[in-house]
């Protein structure tokens, strides 16, 4: 294998990882815009949503199988499960917790977060649960580097989820309350926008987004545990913070260029893969601390 | 001394159990006395408990120490650290690699181990302390986890394994190394922080403090650095929480990377936020829960962690300022 494919099956690896990461990180940057809450309990939905794709996919399986057909249709309970869960959250712990001190919503989010994995840890013992699948290994060769049809679908169905939320946002009557939400959430309050409304779908449609990203990654790497959403869950927020946070189109850049840099970093010489988190986390500090507002934010004067 | 509460004692309030509770510890005198009770019980405790009892009062005690120290930073100073077991690794690992692998005196070993720790904060506390605070929290979670993968990844610090054999220490001839002396220890340790705390408490810095986790920009405008006194807080309680990293791995003799996780982090958190941020006897009630806790929950297996969250989650949604709040805040 030369250096150029090599390259390719890096570049290959790095779409998939940063599709996950950017439509987790979607559901970051999103909620973020409205309500300006880093949600931490965020990396735990998706691994709610790993979980509830496992058991819509026994649910379905019997006659739709546990191929992609199978597949899709859990990811869809799921989203709508994990999504409605996201509504839950948002009105039970967030929403009375909105005029309180940054400090204290903060630790209302780590708690859910805690409440989230600890009841996945009680229901599952701690073990790793076998996520299986009839999607095989087929793919095709494009010179000397190989594709597997999995590695397409998944990307694929990403770019459509991403495309459409891009469309919903910018065409919709809702997406548009909802920019005009994260912009002045007291002036839409009195042009007669339901802001709680709008804070409810933006919840949905991130812990969607993110149940998605769940219950494909379990159906890709075949194996699930209660404690998958923590490093994700960081790693989806590096992606948001390095597209520039609250921005939807940055979290979709930011997750790419994440996954991008995941795998050709395992790739520098020198460099181990051992070391691939601790380059993930001192790219967040390193850009946190020199430009809070990443490549696609808008500059914000704020301070708490 | 206290002349800054001296308005609000004058106002008649409803006081509910809760309060008449507290206030009957809040007199000097009493305190005093209460004081003295404590100690005798600490002191007595050994001769008449278990070996069981004495470990697990050893670990609250440690957990006392740790909780203190991030109390300085996020409930004086009002920064959320979610990465403390950082410093409580940094002040672990220097003594365990000084001692077993260079064979240094455990006690001429500290001082490095202060110094690593209060290095640490400066280096993690300089540059992120003008970000907004959840950014903070963050940032302090990733260096963290950097913390810990690098712990893992080193071969000086034993890789995945960690360290063993660490030497037990010894004192004029006094060899340290049952678990009745190493109660001992942390009592002196956990005394020691709590005079600490509370002269921080009652220092110009700690009103410095008070006044930045209100209102930064007043407080700047005062003149009073902001960074300078967020910094402060952030090395002094890296030093609480290195000397807590110090004595524990010469108590266990052998630590590894996994000691010094998220969930390490979180579960001091959740002491300092459960007793009551900012608030000394709080914070030592919610240090004594979070160790005890989980020891009287027992039988019920894995749900004791889902208990403990869930308790969390109550706690900030009725009463968000903990259990025993601080009246100054």
């Amino acid at each position: 294998m030369t250096w150029y494919d090599s390259f390719l099956q890096q570049l290959v690896d790095g779409l998939v990882l940063g599709s996950f990461y950017a439509l987790v990180a979607l559901g970051y940057t999103m909620v973020f815009g409205v309500i300006k809450l880093l949600n931490f309990a965020h990396g735990d939905l998706y691994m709610t949503g790993a979980f509830v794709g496992f058991g819509g996919l026994s649910l379905v399986s019997g006659f739709l199988g546990a191929g992609w057909l199978g597949i899709f249709v859990a990811m869809l309970l799921a989203m709508l499960a994990v999504g409605c869960l996201g509504v839950v959250i948002e009105r039970v712990a967030y929403h009375p917790m909105l005029g309180a001190p940054r400090l204290s919503i903060l630790i209302t989010a780590l708690a859910v977060s805690l409440v989230l994995q600890n009841a996945a840890l009680a229901l599952t013992g701690g073990q790793y649960t076998a996520f299986r699948t009839e999607l095989g290994f087929g793919g095709f060769n494009l010179g000397n580097l190989f594709l597997s049809y999995n590695q397409i679908v998944l990307v694929a169905t990403a770019g459509v989820l991403m495309i459409g939320l891009e469309l919903f946002v910018s065409k919709t009557l809702y997406g548009r309350a909802m920019r005009a939400v994260s912009i002045d959430k007291d002036m839409c309050r009195m042009m007669g926008i339901n802001v709680s409304a709008v804070i409810a779908v933006t919840f949905f449609i991130g812990s969607g987004l993110a149940a998605a990203a769940g219950t494909m990654a379990g159906a890709y790497y075949g194996s699930i545990w209660y404690f998958m959403g923590f490093l994700i869950g960081l790693k989806a927020f590096t992606a948001a913070v390095i597209g520039g946070i609250g921005s939807i189109p940055g979290a979709m850049l930011g997750g790419l260029i994440l996954g991008l840099l995941e795998s050709f970093g395992t790739h520098i010489p020198f460099i181990g893969s051992e070391w691939k988190d601790v380059f993930t986390f001192s790219i967040l500090i390193l850009v946190l601390v020199f430009k809070p507002t990443g490549l696609l934010g808008k500059s914000e004067v704020e301070r708490m | 001394m206290n002349d800054h509460s001296a308005p609000t004692t004058d106002e008649p309030k409803p006081r509910n159990l809760f309060q008449r509770l507290y206030a009957a510890f809040e007199s000097p005198g009493r305190r005093r006395f209460l004081h003295a009770v404590i100690i005798a019980i600490l002191i007595i405790t050994p001769w008449v408990s278990s070996q069981y009892t004495t470990v697990i009062l050893t670990n609250a005690l440690l957990y006392v120490v740790l909780c203190l120290g991030l109390n300085i930073v996020v409930g004086y100073a009002g920064l959320l650290d979610l990465g403390y077991a950082a410093f409580f690794a940094v002040g672990a690992y220097t003594v365990g690699i000084l001692t077993q692998q260079f064979g240094i005196n455990f006690w001429a070993a500290i001082p490095f181990a202060i110094m690593a720790a209060a290095l640490a904060g400066v280096i993690i506390g300089g540059p992120t302390l003008r970000l907004r605070s959840d950014y903070l929290a963050i940032v302090t979670l990733g260096f963290g986890e950097i913390v810990r993968f690098t712990a893992r990844n080193l071969e000086i610090t034993g890789g995945a394994s960690g360290l063993s054999h660490i030497p037990e220490p010894s004192l004029f001839g006094w060899h340290i190394d049952n678990s009745i002396d190493f109660y001992y220890v942390f009592v002196v340790l956990a005394v020691l922080a709590y005079i600490a705390s509370q002269r921080l408490f009652d220092s110009r810095l700690g009103r410095a403090w008070l006044y930045v986790r209100h209102d930064e920009d007043a407080a700047e405008a005062m003149g009073i650095n902001r960074v300078a006194t967020k910094l402060a807080a952030y090395i002094i309680g890296a030093i609480f929480g290195a000397v807590g990293g110090i004595f524990f791995s010469v108590n266990l003799g052998a630590i590894s990377p996994e000691s010094f996780s998220f969930q390490q982090s979180v579960l001091i958190l959740l002491a300092v936020v459960l007793g009551g941020m900012g608030k000394i006897p709080g914070v030592i009630l919610g240090a004594f829960i979070v160790v005890l806790g989980p020891e009287l929950l027992r039988e019920f297996g894995t749900l004791r962690l889902l208990i403990f969250a869930v308790l969390l989650l109550l706690i900030m949604l009725f009463r968000p300022s903990g259990i025993w709040p601080e009246k100054r805040s």
